[in-house]
Parts: structure tokens; sequence; C-alpha cells
């Protein structure tokens, strides 16, 4: 058995806040995205001898993670996420983190969209990956993430009835949807 | 560098066309995307993962030594 590479376990650290908020991002709640990232944590910690130093941490935790998600939804035929409890957990858990109004409908409306298409967006507008690196994150081609990433984005532009397009002026393709996105 | 990266960056929005758009610094969704994602990511990692990687560490320690005698 070869030892631990000291520099492994600091730069797995250094990692995990981006993990766990991938995580949670994935699955709404903190108490359940937290024991994923700790499987994700002992499958790393037993794969280390594949991880070669120096080439991307972040993206071969991230992979790790998804894999070990799918496995358990497999296993349990879980939902990817809880969407009912999901927001109210994450509230009454965190309720300083995600206090402004705007985040808060953020997330519900993040909640609201496909599961492959929050990864997406979550992974190319947030975790700073890049569309290939998402695209092997995801074990698909960058033309898949591509119009994920899109679809995501014209989604929550219509669920939170903004033009996602600052100081651009108003966009035409999401503009006539966003009338019925309260309606429920 | 600052220069390389918003380079980079405008090459890429261009390459994906509207796609790009969610890492425009100005693009709504991206921001708020942003802020909820770091709003997680600043918070302290929770003692049960530093006490895993510990243990873990401890685990394998023990292992190796009893290996080396």
């Amino acid at each position: 058995m070869t030892e631990s590479q000291p520099s492994f376990k600091r730069e797995l650290l250094a990692s995990l806040p981006s993990l766990r908020a991938f995580a949670i991002s994935l699955i709404g709640r903190h108490d359940r995205a937290d024991d994923l990232v700790q499987d994700t944590i002992m499958k790393a910690w037993a794969k280390q001898d594949h991880y070669q130093m120096g080439t991307n941490m972040k993206a071969w935790l991230f992979t790790i993670l998804r894999n070990e998600l799918f496995s358990q939804m497999r296993k349990h035929g879980r939902e990817i996420q809880d969407s009912d409890g999901a927001f109210t957990d994450s509230m009454a858990t965190h309720p300083s983190q995600y206090g402004s109004m705007d985040l808060q409908d953020f997330r519900r409306a993040l909640e609201k969209l496909p599961p492959d298409q929050r990864e997406a967006v979550v992974l190319v507008g947030a975790s700073g990956f890049s569309y290939e690196e998402a695209a092997e994150i995801c074990g698909c081609a960058v033309g898949t993430i591509k119009s994920r990433v899109n679809r995501a984005r014209l989604r929550l532009q219509e669920l939170l009835q903004v033009t996602g397009e600052g100081d651009y002026g108003p966009d035409a393709t999401s503009a006539p949807l966003t009338s019925k996105a309260f309606a429920f | 560098m600052m220069n390389n990266k918003k380079e980079d960056h405008e090459i890429r929005r261009k390459e994906n066309g509207h796609a790009g758009d969610i890492l425009d610094p100005n693009n709504q969704i991206g921001i708020r995307l942003r802020s909820l994602y770091s709003a997680v990511q600043e918070e302290v990692i929770p003692d049960r993962f530093l006490d895993l990687l510990e243990k873990l560490d401890q685990v394998e320690r023990l292992s190796s030594e009893k290996v080396g005698k």
C-alpha cells in the first residue's frame, strides 16, 4: 500500500467548499448533500492512487460525486432531489445565508429545472468549469452541455422574469414566456 | 493576465453564442447563480469532514506502519 501523499489531503480540502456547493445545488438539501460529500471523500481517498497530482483535483472530485449520486439513485430509486422539502429545509437550517429575497427566489427557480440542466448551468455558470470540462464531468458531448446551459438560462429567466441580459436590453426569446411564470 | 482572461472570456462567448451569456458579468441569471453558490462556498467546512479526513489519514498511517514491521 502506498502512503498517502500529504498534498492529496491538502488539495482535497481546498476543493471541499466548491464540492459542497455543487452537491447542495444538485440535491437542494444540506443534510443529504453533506452525506453525499462524505461518500465522495471516502471514494476519492480509496482511489487516490489513480489521481495524478497536479491535474484537476476539482474536476476529479466532481466526477466522483456525480457518479456516486447516480449509483445511489439507481440503488435506492430515489429522486435526485426532494423538491417539496428542499427549499423549506434549507431555509430552516440556514436562514442567514439565503436571507435575500432575490436568492430565495433564485433557489426556488433552480429547483424547478430538470436535473441535467441544473447540473450543467451550475458547473459552467458557478463552479468555474469550461464547457469542455463540464462535458467530461457529465460524460456527454460539449454541444449537449451548451444546449443544456442555454435551456437552463432561458427557463430561469422565464421563472424569474429577468431578461438576463443586464444592460443589453430585454431578451426577445424569453419575454413572451414570462407572463405565465408565476401562475402556480 | 487580466487581459488574457478577459480575451479568453470574449472568445468563449463568441464561440458559444447565447449560452455563453451566463458567464457575462452583467448577466442577471449568472450573477444570482454565483451569489447562491458562493454563499454555500463561504460556509465553514463542517467538522464531520475534517474529522473524517483525520481518521482516514490515521488508519493509513497505522496500516503502513504495520506493513513496515
